[in-house]
């Protein structure tokens, strides 16, 4: 589903944020990215949205070379990989409706699919109840939640989160994790960077740390 | 500012537009969705004009100013023109004879004349023709039966054929035999018509200036929205939106500016049509009597908008061009 061959990513700085990354992730599969602060687990993240493009070395989405994606392709690959934000990045200007119908209106979906869609997306993280609210009257749990919603209701088969549980209580964290699992379960493969080691540890999955930009323990499959 | 409930009822908008949508479109076919989308994007952009009404009423404002001022001036040059049309029309070449012409050079005068390419009609006025109409328009009358003859000479009224300088025409019929003199009528129409041209062009210089003025202010306008919305584009950007999806709300919004400039400009331009009338009927009372002030008109109202669309639609465009593709997700 995700494969690193020998990727590095060196800033204009000279500093090099990842040196000779190799890892892949099958499909179905959920792993921690773990580190510092600093560690190069953002970095990652965004080579594989394509917001930064490696220095060296090749990564494959989905049987496709992220090198040769053009910039008309882009918003296209993106549609693939559903992404959770740390700050959940809702639009206040709209329902909690109409942020979780955002991707499927962009791929110009039709509205009596993207109803039911984001329905069903809304009801799997359990706040059917809150779709007519402004994201802005939810708790900070249910605000991530949306944001889970969001990156999930186009079915990718690539779901990626940047420190999902960064904001949240342990309980809270806890519950999301599960719903990642839940996403796991059923074919999504999913990404999760997090330093939050006490909750991944119990989780029981595999660990890629990151190390000064070095993968410091990469085992294939448990 | 938008408040908060300002921006729960853009929200409802959506809806109402999504709702449009489901009865629109029953099954997902490219180009209907295509249009469902479009027609979404115009409502909501139109909608976040009117729901922040002084910003937008502001920015109507200068444009509809900067667009009434040219056309007011177009406008003013085409009713004088008219004006000098309507006079040249009651003027043209007249062509005095020398006394006693005889009758045959007369005739053969006045068949030079209606051959001649460039005179549309010839009026033969003869010396004694001019001479009654003279005894009956002057109330001479008695005064005029003792004169032992005519002093009146025979006259060609000659209508050139196109409205342009007469002066060569003047010239080359002042040469035919027989002819005392040439003159051509009101030799200030002539003036006032390349005044009006010189009007024209000047007019026209100031209306581009105004427009390029437009597109940047609009241009501006959508550069604010766009930075008011950056977190808005950065998230469709990461969800899959095109380059397409993310400019056309701010497109949208600069064809609104530009309409909303242009409808304000044509309120303008009849207001102050209306506060003209009065004055220019009195003055043209003294003149010619019947004189109306014509404005733009429904097709060319219909023009101003569209046009002020345009430039609005291009003064958005340029500004995503160079503000829309610089917002990257980082």
């Amino acid at each position: 589903m995700l494969q690193f061959d020998d990727v590095s990513k060196r800033y204009p700085s000279g500093h090099e944020a990842l040196s000779h990354i190799d890892f892949q992730l099958a499909r179905g599969e959920l792993a921690f990215l773990t580190g510092h602060s600093g560690a190069g687990k953002s970095t990652l993240l965004k080579l594989i949205m394509l917001m930064e493009l490696p220095s060296s070395g090749q990564i494959i989405v989905n049987g496709q070379n992220l090198s040769k994606v053009s910039r008309k392709a882009l918003p296209f690959y993106r549609r693939n990989i559903g992404l959770v934000f740390q700050d959940h990045q809702l639009l206040f200007d709209r329902t909690v409706y109409d942020n979780v119908a955002l991707p499927l209106q962009i791929a110009g979906m039709d509205s009596r699919d993207i109803a039911r869609r984001v329905r069903a997306a809304l009801d799997k993280v359990g706040l059917l109840s809150k779709e007519n609210q402004n994201p802005v009257a939810l708790s900070s749990g249910e605000q991530q939640r949306v944001g889970i919603a969001r990156a999930v209701v186009n079915k990718p088969p690539l779901l990626l989160a940047d420190e999902p549980t960064g904001n949240l209580d342990p309980a809270l964290a806890a519950e999301i994790m599960q719903l990642f699992q839940q996403f796991s379960a059923v074919g999504v493969s999913v990404l999760i960077a997090s330093h939050d080691l006490s909750l991944i540890a119990r989780m029981r999955h595999r660990m890629l740390v990151l190390d000064q930009g070095r993968l410091r323990a990469a085992p294939r499959q448990v | 500012m938008a408040r908060p409930d300002d921006k729960r009822r853009t929200g409802k908008g959506r809806n109402d537009a999504r709702a449009a949508r489901a009865v629109s479109a029953p099954e997902a076919g490219g180009f209907q969705t295509l249009f469902a989308q479009h027609q979404a994007t115009a409502v909501d952009s139109l909608l976040r004009l009117v729901l922040d009404p002084v910003a937008s009423l502001l920015t109507w404002a200068v444009i509809g100013i900067a667009l009434a001022l040219p056309l007011c001036l177009l406008l003013l040059l085409q009713n004088l023109q008219q004006v000098g049309t309507s006079l040249e029309q009651s003027g043209g070449l007249s062509l005095f004879m020398e006394q006693d012409v005889p009758a045959e050079q007369l005739a053969d005068v006045q068949a030079t004349l209606t051959a001649h390419p460039r005179i549309a009609s010839v009026d033969l006025l003869t010396a004694d023709e001019a001479l009654a109409e003279f005894q009956a328009a002057s109330g001479f009358g008695d005064l005029l039966e003792g004169l032992d003859e005519n002093p009146l000479p025979s006259v060609f009224l000659v209508m050139p054929a196109e409205a342009a300088d007469a002066s060569d025409l003047q010239r080359e019929l002042a040469a035919l035999p027989g002819v005392e003199l040439a003159q051509v009528d009101l030799e200030w129409v002539q003036r006032l018509r390349a005044l009006v041209a010189l009007a024209a062009r000047f007019a026209l210089l100031l209306a581009s200036m105004l427009c390029v003025g437009v597109v940047l202010v609009i241009g501006n306008t959508v550069r604010l929205a766009i930075e008011n919305r950056r977190a808005e584009i950065v998230v469709v950007k990461l969800v899959g939106g095109t380059d397409a999806y993310v400019s056309r709300p701010f497109l949208y919004t600069g064809l609104w500016y530009g309409v909303g400039g242009g409808l304000l400009a044509v309120l303008l331009i009849a207001l102050a049509l209306f506060a003209l009338q009065g004055p220019v009927s009195a003055l043209m009372q003294t003149w010619n009597g019947e004189f109306r002030l014509r404005g733009l008109g429904l097709s060319n109202s219909f023009l101003v908008l569209a046009g002020a669309g345009l430039l609005g639609w291009l003064g958005a465009w340029v500004s995503v061009m160079r503000h829309l593709r610089a917002i990257e997700p980082r």
